[in-house]
């Protein structure tokens, strides 16, 4: 039934097209894209190929990110909060229904939070909703959501593509059926090829311009320039090689967003690993890096210099990068202050995209003029978990922290970075319970500077976001507050 | 008929000593420091500074050439070594012990040996023990065991027939001291024929490994890394794809001549069927 | 014959379950699981857990190496960790890749190698012998990783006749299909030809100077006829031996060559199974080749066998 009814759309569709084909607007796109999500179901994996491809086009949340990364109103039109800073109370948007023509209502916000803090919970972001004791109906369109304690950060947490509205008639095929609310519906999916989505008619919103997306996964940088340049694809989000962009920004067919992303890239430093112990150590490793030299040779010429972990993009960031200098001669200094004059030796695993890989063979150089030797072993991203993330068992890494707002992660010890320290933590816990912006800005600004000037990491720069289109192609995202290619307002132009 | 020295041998052999003299010269000069970057001067295509050009680090890619030769020749070299220390005696056993249960077990894990994807066995070596130089040495050599195993087992066959051997039988002598004086000499010919070929097909599986990302970790040059490292760039700078690639298939080529030269120079009658 | 049958069947079986427990416990040591990547880095550690109960590894290793073993017996190749789709579906699909790409390499071989190695035999020593004994061995030297970079340096991004890489499936047509499939597979084929050529060479050389032959040539046979009824005839058994080890190695060598143009094919599979760590998926894949190859050396075996007795005896 279900399909004969797609079917009748789609003739529909084709009989629309045909009549208009005299004005010839393009009513499909395709998206290139690195990685192939492994399953669609963004509520329990990490991978952020599926929020590529589903964040706002097939699933929403009660609230969103815009393309500037503020939160904005989602499936929740508005929200009050109680002045103990306790209680959420969310009104839902009438008339909104999923996919498959059930309608989305307040069971189903509690079925997806409390599916996603349950105990069984394989949500990979599980720490989000850690703050929510209970998740209330009062009506239909009223949910209410109690904490346990105030959470400044809620409505950013419930943006995320783990905290999106699901139904509980369609979750059993959620991984390879999706069915949410959103402007654009799962069509197919070829594995090791691409995924189709088609427009949702019944969109309760703006509906979306485009008629059908794809998305075609080419993991490597080669096809994907060649696939760009023989316009295979319209559209590649997050471009995987940065040498190639010069070819298309002089290129009229083409366009090139150069925007932002929520990803610190950070020389990681074991802090509990002689002799990166000392401060003093990881002073001396700061200063004998050229962060520009980094960006020039591996990101050729994209990326922006941080000097501590927080994005620039952020209202609250502080330029701390004259803390950390480039000065080879203090470096050395340093290190003869802290004991070795000679240098030492240390690991740097690194994990393989190529900002790490490049960016890993540059910085084992610029160590090694200051007599820090390292020993570079290459690593798949399962055993970089194993042994550096969970493993500990790493001198130095390389990584981009792509989750937005990710701070806090200095306030917790068992972090892979082994960093301790009861004043940043302190910090973080007074950030939690404050929601008055010019105080939170405040204590951002003052936990900027403590782990700056504990060198806790070698902070490098900001991931740039690089998308390459048709020239003809409005309405995309140059940033990436969040890993998404929201297609609802893209069109072509004439 | 005594072989003679072919042109073949000639000019694979010039080429391999071309390329072992260049990776032991590196070892005290080249023409620049092979891990020196000077980023600002990247991807320079070939001048009279840097003979190759520079790659996307600025780092001389001659000099890198010369010293992945280093890397591609250890690599291959060892792995025949352990191809040949496991896979001589084992065939020497399994004929020696011919038609018995040894030979039959011998035999028949050759044959699974040789039922594995050579590759994606490498690929998994590598994820169990991390990827370095070693690991694809390892990889690479155990494919090489049931290569000599067979062909020293075959040529062992032969000679376990003849008629000075059974007269070291008689006269009481074992079967190993039989093995090991009379026939292993008498199969060496054969054996280095095939070493030769080994080591050229060893080098080619350096040069895919670390290809895939699998072999010598940096900053330790290698022609296969070189490689995958060019290929986003090749359609800006032809020139870092081109040299590292030319590299490999002289030096295979080298020793695939080398080798076919030595065959028809140590085994006569193979000649005319193998040229 | 029965007997020796019976006994290289004993041998198969033996080989079969050394290589299923060989593969299961490789790659059983590998570190890394599969949940904690699925997961990322912020996952909780219950989280983690609450995976792999339903993935059902917590189970221990014996017990699931008989699960797995129980189902290969009955068709069943597991369900994939990644993907929670049937392991045997997502091979199929890849199959039709994978098959398309290792025949058409073959033919293409084939085809060159063929007259190549005729020619260079019939007429030895001529310029045309040196010739294609020359582009041979450089044939053969040549990494085809390289080989398919420069292709796609050439035809892709300067010329723009080809895509670089990628499948669009067989629905769009079988000439899109077998464009997307051309240069991947003359990649291939350039070392397989060159030594293809050089053992079609050398084979007929072998049988040209057979006593048979001379006694064709005596009985007033031309060279052209006693090329085509006898000697290729003959030269045929080398020459197709190699074809088949070819194949095989093309089935599961291709890795390299599908990274390089982004073919989604079997080879692509186990390489991302392995980064994965869906290992259900990476045991099932390489047991299916070895099976292959192994059941392919049985067939060869049992037909040299019916052909020479002798050959009954000795192995």
């Amino acid at each position: 039934m279900r399909r004969v009814r797609q079917k009748m759309i789609s003739a529909a569709a084709a009989l629309l097209l045909a009549a208009g084909a005299a004005q010839a607007q393009r009513t499909d796109i395709t998206v290139g894209m690195q990685l192939e999500p492994p399953h669609l179901d963004p509520t329990s994996a990490a991978a952020g190929a599926i929020d590529q491809v589903t964040y706002a086009n097939i699933f929403e949340g009660l609230t969103r990110f815009a393309s500037d990364g503020s939160i904005v109103p989602g499936l929740a039109e508005s929200w009050e909060i109680s002045g103990d800073g306790l209680v959420y109370t969310f009104r839902l948007r009438e008339g909104v229904k999923f996919h498959d023509g059930t309608t989305m209502d307040a069971e189903d916000v509690k079925f997806s939070l409390d599916r996603a803090r349950g105990e069984d919970s394989q949500n990979a972001q599980k720490a989000l909703f850690s703050a929510i004791a209970e998740v209330n109906v009062i009506d239909p369109l009223t949910v209410e959501i109690r904490l346990s304690q105030p959470n400044g950060n809620l409505l950013f947490n419930l943006a995320w593509g783990d905290a999106v509205i699901v139904a509980p008639e369609s979750i059993a095929d959620i991984k390879t059926n999706p069915v949410g609310t959103g402007p654009f519906r799962f069509s197919n999916w070829v594995q090791g090829d691409r995924i189709e989505i088609v427009k949702n008619p019944d969109y309760w919103g703006t509906p979306a311009k485009l008629d059908r997306a794809t998305f075609k996964f080419i993991s490597d940088p080669t096809a994907a320039f060649a696939a760009v340049m023989a316009e295979d694809v319209d559209v590649f989000t997050g471009f995987p090689a940065p040498e190639n962009l010069g070819q298309f920004e002089a290129d009229a067919r083409f366009q090139v967003l150069v925007g932002s992303t929520e990803g610190e890239t950070i020389l990681s430093t074991n802090n509990k690993m002689p002799p990166l112990d000392d401060v003093r150590v990881r002073k001396a490793i700061a200063h004998a890096i050229d962060r520009q030299a980094i960006i020039d040779g591996a990101m050729f010429g994209y990326g922006t210099p941080i000097g501590t972990h927080f994005a620039p993009h952020n209202p609250a960031y502080v330029d701390l990068t004259s803390l950390s200098q480039y000065d080879p001669e203090l470096s050395r200094k340093l290190l003869a202050e802290a004991g070795y004059p000679d240098g030492f030796t240390t690991t740097l695993k690194l994990p393989p995209p190529s900002y790490a890989r490049r960016g890993g063979e540059i910085i084992a150089a610029q160590l090694a003029a200051v007599g820090i030797k390292v020993e570079i072993s290459n690593l798949e991203w399962a055993q970089w978990l194993e042994q550096v993330f969970r493993g500990k068992d790493y001198g130095l890494t390389i990584v981009s922290h792509t989750e937005p707002f990710d701070i806090g992660i200095y306030a917790r010890p068992d972090y892979y970075f082994q960093y301790d320290n009861p004043a940043f933590q302190g910090l973080m816990e007074e950030l939690n319970a404050t929601t008055e912006p010019t105080k939170r800005a405040a204590i951002l600004g003052a936990a900027q500077a403590i782990i700056a000037r504990d060198y806790v990491n070698g902070y490098l720069f900001q991931l740039a976001a690089l998308t390459v289109a048709n020239a003809k192609v409005v309405g995309l995202w140059a940033n990436a507050p969040t890993q998404a290619t929201d297609l609802t307002a893209v069109y072509w132009e004439d | 008929m005594k072989g003679r020295i072919s042109r073949s041998l000639w000019l694979g052999a010039a080429l391999t000593l071309a390329f072992v003299g260049a990776a032991l010269l590196s070892f005290v000069w080249t023409p620049h420091d092979f891990a020196a970057m000077d980023i600002p001067n990247k991807l320079q295509p070939p001048s009279a500074v840097h003979w190759f050009g520079t790659d996307h680090f600025g780092r001389d890619i001659f000099s890198m050439v010369m010293v992945g030769a280093r890397t591609s020749i250890a690599v291959a070299l060892v792995a025949v070594g352990i191809g040949m220390a496991l896979g001589v005696p084992l065939g020497l056993a399994a004929a020696a012990r011919s038609g018995g249960l040894l030979d039959e077990v011998i035999m028949r894990a050759n044959d699974l040996v040789f039922a594995f994807p050579a590759l994606l066995i490498a690929i998994l070596i590598t994820a169990v023990f991390g990827a370095s130089a070693v690991n694809a040495i390892i990889a690479i050599g155990i494919f090489n065991i049931p290569v000599f195993a067979r062909l020293t087992r075959g040529g062992a066959l032969s000679l376990w027939k003849r008629e000075y051997i059974l007269a070291a039988r008689v006269s009481g002598k074992g079967a190993a001291r039989i093995s090991f004086e009379h026939i292993l000499p008498n199969i060496a010919n054969l054996l280095i024929v095939q070493g030769t070929i080994q080591f050229s097909l060893g080098i080619l599986a350096e040069a895919g490994l670390s290809y895939v990302g699998l072999g010598a970790q940096p900053p330790t040059p290698s022609w296969g890394r070189m490689l995958a490292d060019a290929q986003t760039l090749i359609g800006l700078a032809p020139h870092i794809a081109i040299f590292p690639g030319l590299a490999i298939v002289f030096t295979v080529l080298g020793l695939n001549l080398m080798g076919d030269g030595l065959r028809d120079l140590l085994d006569p009658r193979l000649r005319r069927a193998r040229t | 014959m029965l007997r020796y049958t019976l006994k290289r069947l004993l041998s198969l079986a033996i080989s079969l379950a050394v290589a299923s427990v060989v593969i299961f416990v490789a790659i059983e040591v590998v570190p890394g699981d599969p949940a904690s990547y699925m997961l990322g880095i912020n996952a909780r550690p219950d989280t983690v857990a609450a995976l792999r109960e339903e993935l059902g590894l917590n189970m221990s290793p014996p017990e699931r190496y008989i699960a797995w073993v129980g189902g290969l017996l009955q068709g069943d190749f597991g369900t994939s960790y990644t993907y929670r789709t049937p392991v045997a579906e997502m091979i199929s699909e890849r199959l039709w890749v994978s098959l398309p790409l290792a025949l058409f390499a073959l033919a293409l071989s084939t085809l060159v190698a063929f007259p190549a190695g005729i020619i260079a035999a019939t007429r030895r020593g001529s310029k045309w012998d040196l010739g294609i004994m020359g582009v041979t061995q450089l044939g053969i030297a040549v990494p085809n990783f390289w080989f398919a970079m420069l292709m796609v340096l050439v035809f892709a991004i300067n010329l723009r006749w080809f895509s670089a890489g990628g499948f669009p499936g067989w629905d769009e047509g079988l000439f899109a299909g077998l464009k997307a499939l051309l240069l991947p597979a003359v990649s291939l084929a350039l070392p397989q030809a060159s030594i293809l050529a050089r053992v079609m060479r050398s084979a007929l050389l072998d049988t040209l100077d057979e006593d048979f032959i001379r006694t064709a040539r005596a009985k007033g046979l031309t060279r052209r006829q006693v090329l085509r009824r006898h000697a290729l005839r003959n030269a045929l058994i080398p020459v197709l031996t190699i074809i088949g080890l070819q194949f095989s190695f093309l089935l599961a060598g291709a890795i390299i060559i599908e990274n390089v143009f982004f073919l989604p094919g079997l080879g692509r599979l186990v390489f991302q199974s392995i980064s994965a760590r869906d290992l259900i998926v990476v045991e099932s894949v390489v047991m299916l080749l070895v099976f292959a190859v192994v059941v392919v050396n049985f067939a060869v075996d049992l037909a040299y066998a019916a052909i020479d007795p002798r050959l009954r005896k000795r192995r």
